[in-house]
């Protein structure tokens, strides 16, 4: 897995986006440690491949640190991140995976995240979605409903290739 | 008096193919596109908190009903699964 690009916010912006990825992998993973100014414990943020939000759907579980997990599906992707009444200085953990992503076939992907807030609720997710598309990745964006992405905050694209007996190149 | 400014909300680009990043304001196109994504996203949590809601009530009305027949919590429980 090699890095292909990180981004530390310096101040504050809306959305993070990676433009001109590189069509010399086979997978791409992403890590998100970000936290937004929605005025709660948490925000959701959409998450867009190619610019898009259509012909996507995903499917969540959804784990608060107490009581019965629950499940949703949307139509778009999303996922949560930490907001600004949270503990202060914490930030939200998410890891993206999209296999084949410069393929003709549909994208799929799975992201799974935690939440940090010093109390009983802190969120913990595992989504699968699924991208109807035959056109390669060539961008991503992330973007708050609406809010800001904190300082601090960090997004990083890595890229994983297959090594030619079809098994993963670690380097 | 000075005027008030209005802060355009920023996105950072980091172009993959140079490395290069930079912050640009939000166009009114995005801010345009960046209030309907909002609004669908509030569209779709207002539509699955009632989904829940109406679960937990569902749930809570059908465990009084075992519990008027005479089930203990146990074998409500056990029934959940």
């Amino acid at each position: 897995m090699k890095l292909i690009e990180t981004k530390t916010l310096g101040s504050a912006a809306a959305a993070i986006e990676f433009t001109s990825i590189p069509q010399d992998a086979t997978d791409l993973y992403i890590t998100i440690n970000a936290r937004t100014t929605n005025a709660a414990t948490t925000d959701s943020v959409l998450f867009k491949i190619n610019g898009v939000t259509t012909n996507q759907s995903r499917r969540r579980l959804q784990g608060l640190g107490s009581g019965t997990p629950t499940s949703s599906t949307t139509t778009s992707f999303q996922f949560t991140v930490v907001g600004d009444t949270a503990t202060s200085n914490t930030f939200g953990n998410a890891g993206i995976y999209i296999p084949n992503y410069t393929g003709s076939t549909n994208k799929s992907l799975l992201i799974d995240l935690v939440t940090e807030h010093n109390s009983t609720t802190a969120y913990q997710e595992l989504h699968s979605g699924l991208l109807s598309s035959s056109s390669a990745i060539t961008s991503l964006s992330f973007e708050g409903q609406g809010t800001n992405f904190v300082a601090g905050s960090t997004v990083s694209l890595y890229k994983i290739t297959k090594g030619s007996d079809g098994t993963t190149v670690v380097s | 008096m000075a005027k008030a400014t209005v802060e355009v909300p920023t996105k950072v680009i980091v172009d993959c193919s140079t490395g290069e990043s930079t912050i640009v304001p939000l166009t009114e196109e995005e801010l345009a596109q960046r209030e309907t994504d909002r609004l669908a996203w509030e569209a779709q949590e207002a539509t699955r908190l009632a989904e829940e809601e109406a679960k937990a009530t569902a749930e809570a009305s059908a465990i009084s009903k075992l519990e008027a027949l005479g089930l203990t919590s146990e074998e409500i429980a056990a029934l959940k699964g």
